[in-house]
């Protein structure tokens, strides 16, 4: 299944969150081993260039890191991946508040709106 | 090292009509390059100057810094925009008859493909529906190892589903060494696997920037951006 990209953002940002977001999910596993430039490439049915290039990005974040003869593993460091996934947590829920705000919504109703929600 | 590909000021006339107007630039090796451009912009005329089918007005085109003759033939794989088969062949008559032509081409792999797609080797060219020819003839040129591929409208007749089959062929074999050029008009289709975009206008080079720029600097995709350049 190709991933699901937007047209109005480059191709490889995107490459790096959709990989970012399945090592926050767990679908990678710290430690793990993630898969050549190339099976990817084709899994997401992107240019390998472009993969190569996230894969870049994400070797200077730190999220990922290459070893010469075996490949490309994600990071075992978990204070990083959980400080990634609270600053992403951050980022929905201040795009969701904005949002819902714009609806006229007041904190209060937000929270009760929450609750009910989560019940 | 020579570049595989060079247009030097490549400028082609037919009579009085200007189909290239000086056209330069350089393709290196492992880039998938997408040719665009709205109908009569150039884009055939380009391709077939880089086939040595056609001679330039002025200017030239170097590939592996040769001008296009028998020695560039075998590195530079070609797929015209008009049927080319002799229809009375089958798929496998096809195979065997690209096999004497081209040293390099390799008949496992086109196959493979066959199979992929479901196409049955006894079918003769003249019974395939438009679509079908147009997979034959992909798999025919994608099945020589060369440097260069040319690709001329490759997909127009093709359905949604083997599209994409085509489109990860293509990504399959793209290897360091090779390059591949394909001219369509099926921009949003190919957008995510190419990495460079040349963009033709009245026979000029109008942008030659990789994907990922023109969506940084445009903030949209190369599809939207052609929409806007050449809307009518």
């Amino acid at each position: 299944m190709p991933w699901e990209l937007t047209s109005d953002r480059p191709i490889y940002i995107q490459l790096v969150e959709h990989i970012k977001f399945d090592i926050m999910s767990g679908r990678y596993k710290p430690g793990g081993k993630i898969e050549p430039v190339r099976e990817l490439a084709i899994k997401a049915s992107v240019n390998p260039n472009t993969m190569q290039k996230a894969m870049t990005v994400l070797e200077q974040s730190g999220l990922i890191y290459s070893n010469r003869t075996s490949g490309r593993f994600i990071t075992d460091d978990q204070e990083l991946i959980d400080s990634l996934k609270t600053s992403v947590a951050e980022a929905y829920c201040r795009d969701f508040i904005a949002k819902i705000r714009q609806l006229g919504y007041s904190n209060d109703e937000i929270k009760d709106n929450l609750n009910n929600y989560l019940e | 090292m020579a570049p595989l590909l060079e247009c030097r000021t490549l400028t082609k006339k037919y009579g009085n009509t200007l189909a290239l107007n000086n056209v330069s630039f350089t393709l290196e090796k492992g880039r998938i390059v997408g040719l665009l451009g709205p109908n009569a912009s150039g884009k055939t005329t380009l391709i077939k100057l880089i086939n040595g089918l056609l001679t330039p007005t002025s200017g030239e085109v170097l590939i592996n810094g040769m001008r296009p003759g028998i020695e560039s033939k075998l590195s530079v794989a070609y797929l015209p925009d008009t049927m080319f088969l002799n229809d009375w062949m089958n798929v496998k008559q096809l195979i065997n008859y690209y096999s004497d032509f081209y040293s390099n081409f390799d008949v496992d792999k086109a196959y493979d493909m066959l199979k992929r797609l479901n196409l049955d080797e006894k079918m003769r060219v003249k019974a395939m529906s438009k679509g079908t020819k147009e997979k034959v003839q992909l798999i025919l040129t994608m099945s020589r190892d060369a440097d260069l591929y040319c690709l001329d409208e490759p997909i127009g007749g093709v359905d949604p589903a083997s599209r994409d089959y085509i489109l990860s062929t293509i990504l399959n074999n793209y290897n360091e060494n090779g390059s591949i050029l394909i001219s369509t008009h099926l921009i949003s289709d190919v957008e995510q696997i190419l990495d460079d975009v040349l963009m033709i206008r009245f026979g000029c080079l109008y942008i030659h920037k990789t994907v990922d720029e023109i969506r940084e600097e445009k903030h949209m995709s190369v599809d939207e951006l052609f929409r806007e350049v050449f809307r009518c």
